[in-house]
């Protein structure tokens, strides 16, 4: 008969420290591994996040009592209902308007950036134009709109610029303009629109280049040699395949747009919009029920888009 | 007229010269072989037919017009690329009928087409799929397909076989070899894999540090080689250096002898140090180090082996040594 010998042991033996054991049963148990790593940032986002946000948007179905400014807790739409008198309305639309035409400047202007620094930079030159796109995003952006309506004011830089080239009266002549104009740019929707083109550009450069880096050049190529000019490679070939990080980038400059308050208020016209009338009714008008259905009006809105864009088959690419 | 031709072009990167003064007329209906090591200015020529690269030098010709300024969609040449560069968000039947819907054919028109060149390429049925869910050899044929439909006057194909296993090469080498015959196009076939470049082409052009070396037929190649590279690249031919050459037959030149040609004998014109062996299979490879210049041999299964370290001399029929003349 043989005598198993039995070898020492390599499981947990007793010359193994307390960290190779843990190390030992979380390999053995990878399910076990993934709990502890993921319990901590589900609770943050399930509790602290979204129920946050689902306590807020709660409050959209109660109403505020209008003499004696307390809320009724009784589930109502009737807040939802004041959205759509004339004069919520037109922030509503106002907002939205300023957030498509803000998000489709920054796609056109964003889209060559974006294409040069996926295709053509290199090295260095990759590195600086980096950093050209991020470091916006490094400054306060609350100094960075200040700088802007130094630049937009009456007695500002443009102006000054205007006068040097002897192009005021154009300047005027814009001004002068029904919806866009103003006293001067810095009061004006254009002032708006061009800072916030301004501060979400990065946000729009990102994720097409991303989207374009992933693009072999070979398929360009292909497009050609199979007979399509430049524009036609765009259009039936860079474009789609693009089109994801379009649309994510959209989803930034177009929510990020909806939501702010601070750029309206310091650049253009008196009129609200989104942002600041939920500013407005949870803090001096304390009428959080209607606050809180404004802040649902963005989640819709996106909700919806998102919808659409994938029934476009914007998402195909992926 | 030829198909293609080449009058000193040169295509030079800074410093480089990826392409370096080539001329080369590639006859109408040839399947037409431009092999080199990578770096070697082959790939840089095909792009130079294809468009995608414009020459610093010289003048590129298609069928006797000159594109030294035609984009490639003003091509009559289509292009299979190495990474097959199918579109993934369109469909096969999609991405085959892509060049037709660019040229404005109706949709029912593009897709019978597109379904007939599937079917020549054995994928019939397949066009509802993403090129994401074919397999590497699958995807090739979209290629060619998508290629083939425009009608071109000439192919071009970037290594096209390079991504697939060696058993669906030999069989994609026979069915391109195949469709070229049946179709009479000419192909322009780039490779760096000299068994395919021989099996294959009408002719062969080696390649090395952007000039052609030698342009001939598989036989000229391999049997033929003018220069010590082609020698030693295409037919991983033993190359005798000047003296042992001028030694053994009084000529001043390198020579060539194949390894299969090699004989070890007990008496012969040269000494030899067995220093490896290894099974192929089909034969023995022998290396020898003979006089410091390093031979191989292959030998049948049914010779005497020798063993490493063995003292043996090596001799071959006068006819099968093939002298050169110096350089590249």
């Amino acid at each position: 008969m043989t005598v198993v010998q039995t070898t020492p042991s390599a499981q947990a033996g007793p010359s193994d420290g307390l960290l190779t054991r843990v190390s030992d049963t979380l390999w053995r148990r990878p399910t076990l591994l993934l709990l502890i790593l993921l319990t901590p940032p589900a609770l943050w986002l399930g509790i602290i996040y979204l129920g946050s946000l689902f306590a807020l948007l709660l409050q959209s179905f109660f109403s505020i009592d209008h003499f004696t400014g307390l809320i009724n807790h009784e589930v109502t739409l009737a807040t939802y209902a004041e959205l759509f008198t004339p004069a919520n309305f037109d922030i509503i639309r106002r907002t939205v308007g300023m957030a498509t035409i803000v998000t489709l400047a920054s796609a056109v202007i964003a889209f060559p950036i974006a294409y040069y620094a996926a295709r053509y930079a290199k090295g260095a030159w990759r590195a600086l134009f980096y950093l050209g796109i991020m470091m916006p995003l490094w400054s306060s952006y609350l100094v960075k709109v200040y700088a802007w309506k130094l630049i937009l004011a009456k007695e500002g830089i443009l102006t000054w610029i205007f006068e040097g080239l002897h192009l005021t009266w154009l300047l005027d002549a814009y001004l002068a303009l029904p919806v866009i104009g103003g006293n001067s740019l810095s009061v004006s929707p254009t002032g708006t629109f061009l800072v916030f083109v301004y501060v979400w550009l990065p946000y729009m450069v990102l994720p097409i280049q991303a989207a374009l880096e992933r693009v072999p050049g070979s398929m360009l190529e292909a497009s050609g040699d199979l007979g399509a000019t430049p524009a036609q490679t765009f259009r039936h070939v860079l474009l789609p395949l693009a089109l994801p990080g379009v649309i994510a980038g959209s989803i930034f400059t177009f929510s990020l747009t909806l939501g702010d308050y601070i750029i309206p208020q310091i650049i253009g016209t008196s009129r609200l919009f989104i942002g600041q009338a939920v500013y407005q009714h949870q803090g001096i008008a304390g009428n959080i029920p209607l606050a809180a259905a404004f802040a649902v009006v963005p989640i819709v809105i996106m909700g919806v888009y998102l919808w659409i864009a994938k029934r476009m088959g914007a998402f195909d690419a992926l | 007229m030829p198909a293609v031709s080449f009058d000193h072009v040169s295509r030079h990167f800074g410093a480089v010269k990826a392409v370096d003064d080539v001329i080369l007329d590639i006859a109408e209906g040839e399947f037409f072989a431009m092999l080199g090591p990578s770096g070697s200015g082959k790939t840089t020529c095909l792009r130079l037919i294809a468009g995608f690269e414009r020459p610093t030098g010289g003048d590129i010709r298609i069928f006797g017009e000159p594109v030294a300024d035609l984009p490639p969609y003003k091509r009559q040449v289509n292009t299979v690329f190495q990474d097959y560069a199918l579109f993934p968000h369109l469909n096969v039947r999609d991405n085959v009928a892509y060049g037709l819907m660019i040229a404005g054919r109706g949709k029912r028109e593009r897709h019978a087409e597109a379904e007939a060149a599937l079917e020549m390429v054995r994928l019939g049925g397949y066009g509802s799929r993403k090129p994401s869910e074919l397999s590497g050899g699958q995807r090739q044929r979209v290629a060619l397909a998508r290629a083939l439909v425009n009608k071109p006057r000439v192919l071009l194909l970037d290594e096209p076989l390079g991504a697939l296993d060696l058993k669906l090469r030999e069989q994609m080498q026979e069915e391109l070899k195949t469709l070229q015959r049946q179709l009479g196009i000419t192909f322009v076939f780039v490779t760096h894999d000299q068994g395919e470049a021989l099996s294959m082409a009408d002719r062969v052009a080696v390649f090395n540090d952007g000039k052609i070396i030698q342009v001939g037929s598989p036989e000229d190649i391999y049997f033929r080689p003018e220069v010590p590279f082609v020698a030693d690249f295409v037919g991983s031919s033993n190359v005798l250096p000047e003296a042992l050459v001028a030694r053994l037959t009084g000529e001043t030149c390198p020579a060539a002898i194949r390894p299969e040609r090699l004989r070890l004998t007990s008496e012969g014109p040269l000494k030899a140090r067995v220093t490896g062996l290894s099974f192929l299979g089909l034969s023995t490879r022998v290396s020898f180090d003979a006089e410091g210049t390093r031979l191989t041999a292959l030998l049948p299964q049914d010779v005497a082996r020798p063993r490493e370290g063995d003292e043996v001399a090596l001799s071959w029929a006068p006819e099968d040594l093939h002298l050169m003349r110096a350089g590249a």
